[in-house]
């Protein structure tokens, strides 16, 4: 199913919590909703599920207008946080429950919990109680529970945040592989880039209410509009140095150094910032800038090394030829990708 | 050496028995003699309280009480009263529970107004509703009277004794009760109804399939505890037939019949007598309450 949403507003007494939203999610994809805690990303997700009514703007679910319409009558499945399992029914009631509420008959319904549970991969654990399942099996059976009513949309509220590190790993595979078997247009919430990154077709980047950025994962990564969206994705995090354009170069503010850059659309005299990922550097005679090598450490399979470029410091990852040592002056080159200019004030990109 | 470290042990395990020691004293004294005098007593043929002499040692006290038709009478009495008051006041508190769980502005008032009989003072309270029972001009007739129901002789006549004390038994135990049901809706994750809410349940799918068994474990813990403190049922009669177990000695309950037996007739052994039988009838009636119990558990 497709979903529109058209100029979706959402104000709690004075405070908006979600800025005129408009923008649709295709059918049949997965999208994350990302952004840090408090931007506004569950409070979006709770208006689609319908749990929380919109102050201004429509929603709609292919050709319906549904903004006005209750949560059972959407036909969503929703996976909560903390998966609100009931704890006193059996993992089989719990995935049964949806159906109950329909009076759908009771052999039909244990037949088509018993499918669901095959395909979460939970058909052995029927008989017991939420509490004898560890967290990702009671995340298997929430979502489970919130798909055997067929829904046309599944919303999952921060799915993995209460999963230990390597379940989170497994959980999201999962939640990939589930959305495909069954096609079902799905959208989760997240504070967490890399989740996002890995198993979403689109993401939507939030910050304090307003849509930042919609777009592909890695199109967010190699081509953000904006500042706060450049910062967000990535680690380590983008280098963002302060300045000026003058004689046609990056200035830093306070005159230390300056860089050699494609200006874009960026004028003498503006105050930009430049954003350089760590992988968008690299050494070669024509150089860009030159900086002092502060510091080099080994981090696993890489290499990174602090510069020192003026009075700012670069993170960067070093190539495995590099072979200059702490204090030395060395020339460095910008690559093509990973190199933003962006406006100082408003934040946009150059 | 070795002695050392005896005396060692001895003195560790020896010091917290000091720091108890008052507190056990207590008990022993208060409690535990007084327990262990009864159930001595009960078998006690002709005992004399100001001397402690006895005639032999038997079964007579409790051939006494069993034969006693208004032992029998308050053994029937006090279970009339058990079976009635106790679920209709758990239902009614179950139903109050709920309405004081929601969210509605105001709510701080209900819940000062719900639970004022709790600290008021239940003779003032009895007399209170000695009035209201009136049968002339009790404001309880006059209600019923809207509806073309009554009148009633609630206080003066005998047969309507019982239907008063049970009125007045439920309307007690509804404060407590409801404290302790709220306080178990309150643990319940209000996301089980959420997420109830989405797929489509009804206010009553809900309440029957997530309030209901979720609250089990309190609803039980109510029950247990409104049964043994109905078994007791004593002190509300006093109020309300002028200190009479009904207004023609037709209402007694055990307790009442304990009571009677021991300040009134000085009769120790059977009061101790009777006051067993209680004890084990209670006992035995709160073990079955648990076991049954133990099936509502969802935990």
């Amino acid at each position: 199913m497709k979903i529109k949403l058209e100029g979706v507003t959402k104000r709690f007494d004075d405070v908006v919590a979600v800025n005129d939203f408009s923008l649709e999610f295709e059918e049949g994809t997965l999208t994350a909703l990302l952004g840090p805690s408090g931007c506004g990303k569950s409070t979006m997700l709770n208006m689609l599920s319908g749990i929380l009514p919109v102050t201004e703007g429509k929603i709609y679910f292919d050709n319906d207008d549904v903004t006005d319409m209750p949560p059972q009558k959407r036909g969503v499945g929703l996976v909560f946080q903390n998966y609100a399992l009931y704890p006193h029914m059996s993992v089989l009631d719990n995935i049964c429950f949806p159906l109950e509420i329909q009076k759908v008959p009771k052999a039909e319904r244990i037949e088509k919990a018993k499918e669901m549970a095959r395909l979460v991969k939970i058909e052995q654990y029927l008989d017991r109680k939420p509490k004898e399942l560890s967290g990702g099996q009671q995340q298997r059976v929430a979502i489970a529970r919130a798909l055997i009513k067929n829904p046309r949309l599944l919303l999952l509220d921060e799915p993995l945040s209460n999963l230990d590190a390597r379940l989170r790993l497994e959980m999201r595979e999962e939640i990939r592989r589930i959305q495909q078997e069954t096609k079902v247009t799905t959208i989760f919430v997240t504070h967490d880039q890399e989740e996002a990154m890995s198993i979403s077709d689109k993401i939507v980047l939030m910050k304090d209410g307003y849509l930042m950025q919609v777009d592909r994962p890695q199109a967010l990564y190699d081509e953000p509009q904006k500042l706060f969206v450049a910062n967000f994705l990535g680690n380590p995090p983008i280098n963002n140095l302060e300045g000026k354009i003058k004689d046609g170069k990056f200035v830093l503010a306070d005159d230390s150094a300056s860089v050699k850059v494609d200006l874009k659309s960026a004028v003498e005299g503006e105050e930009v910032v430049l954003g350089i990922r760590a992988e968008s550097v690299g050494v070669d005679d024509d150089a860009d800038f030159e900086a002092i090598i502060k510091e080099r450490f080994t981090m696993g399979k890489e290499e990174l090394a602090i510069l020192k470029l003026g009075n700012s410091e670069l993170r960067i990852y070093l190539s495995s030829d590099f072979t200059h040592k702490p204090g030395e002056k060395v020339g460095f080159k910008l690559k093509n990708k990973g190199v933003f200019l962006f406006d100082k004030k408003s934040g946009e990109r150059k | 050496m070795s002695a050392k470290t005896k005396s060692g042990t001895f003195n560790r395990s020896f010091e917290p028995w000091l720091y108890l020691l008052p507190f056990i004293f207590g008990i022993v004294v208060f409690t535990l003699y007084p327990v262990i005098n009864v159930v001595l007593i009960s078998f006690k043929e002709g005992y004399r309280l100001l001397t402690g002499a006895f005639d032999s040692i038997g079964v007579e006290n409790y051939l006494k009480v069993i034969s006693d038709p208004y032992f029998i009478n308050g053994i029937k009495n006090t279970a009339i009263y058990v079976i009635t008051v106790v679920p209709i006041a758990t239902a009614i508190s179950l139903f109050f529970a709920n309405l004081l769980n929601q969210k509605i502005r105001g709510i701080a008032i209900f819940h000062t107004a719900y639970f004022l009989p709790l600290v008021t003072s239940a003779t003032a309270v009895g007399l209170v509703w000695k009035l209201m029972f009136n049968g002339q001009f009790g404001v309880i007739n006059y209600l019923l009277g809207i509806f073309n129901i009554g009148p009633f002789e609630w206080i003066t006549d005998p047969r309507m004794n019982i239907y008063t004390l049970i009125i007045y038994g439920i309307w007690n135990m509804i404060p407590f009760t409801t404290i302790l049901l709220l306080s178990g809706l309150q643990n319940i994750d209000p996301l089980y109804y959420t997420a109830a809410k989405v797929d489509g349940a009804s206010s009553s799918k809900m309440f029957f399939r997530i309030t209901v068994p979720l609250l089990a474990p309190t609803i039980g813990l109510t029950c247990v505890v409104n049964t043994i403190s109905a078994s007791k049922v004593y002190g509300e009669l006093f109020p309300l037939f002028n200190g009479r177990p009904g207004i023609a000695r037709n209402l007694y309950t055990v307790v009442f019949y304990i009571y009677e037996k021991f300040y009134v007739d000085w009769d120790l052994g059977s009061a101790a007598a009777a006051s067993i039988i209680l004890f084990l009838i209670i006992f035995v009636f709160t073990m079955i309450q648990l076991q049954i119990q133990k099936r509502w558990k969802y935990y």
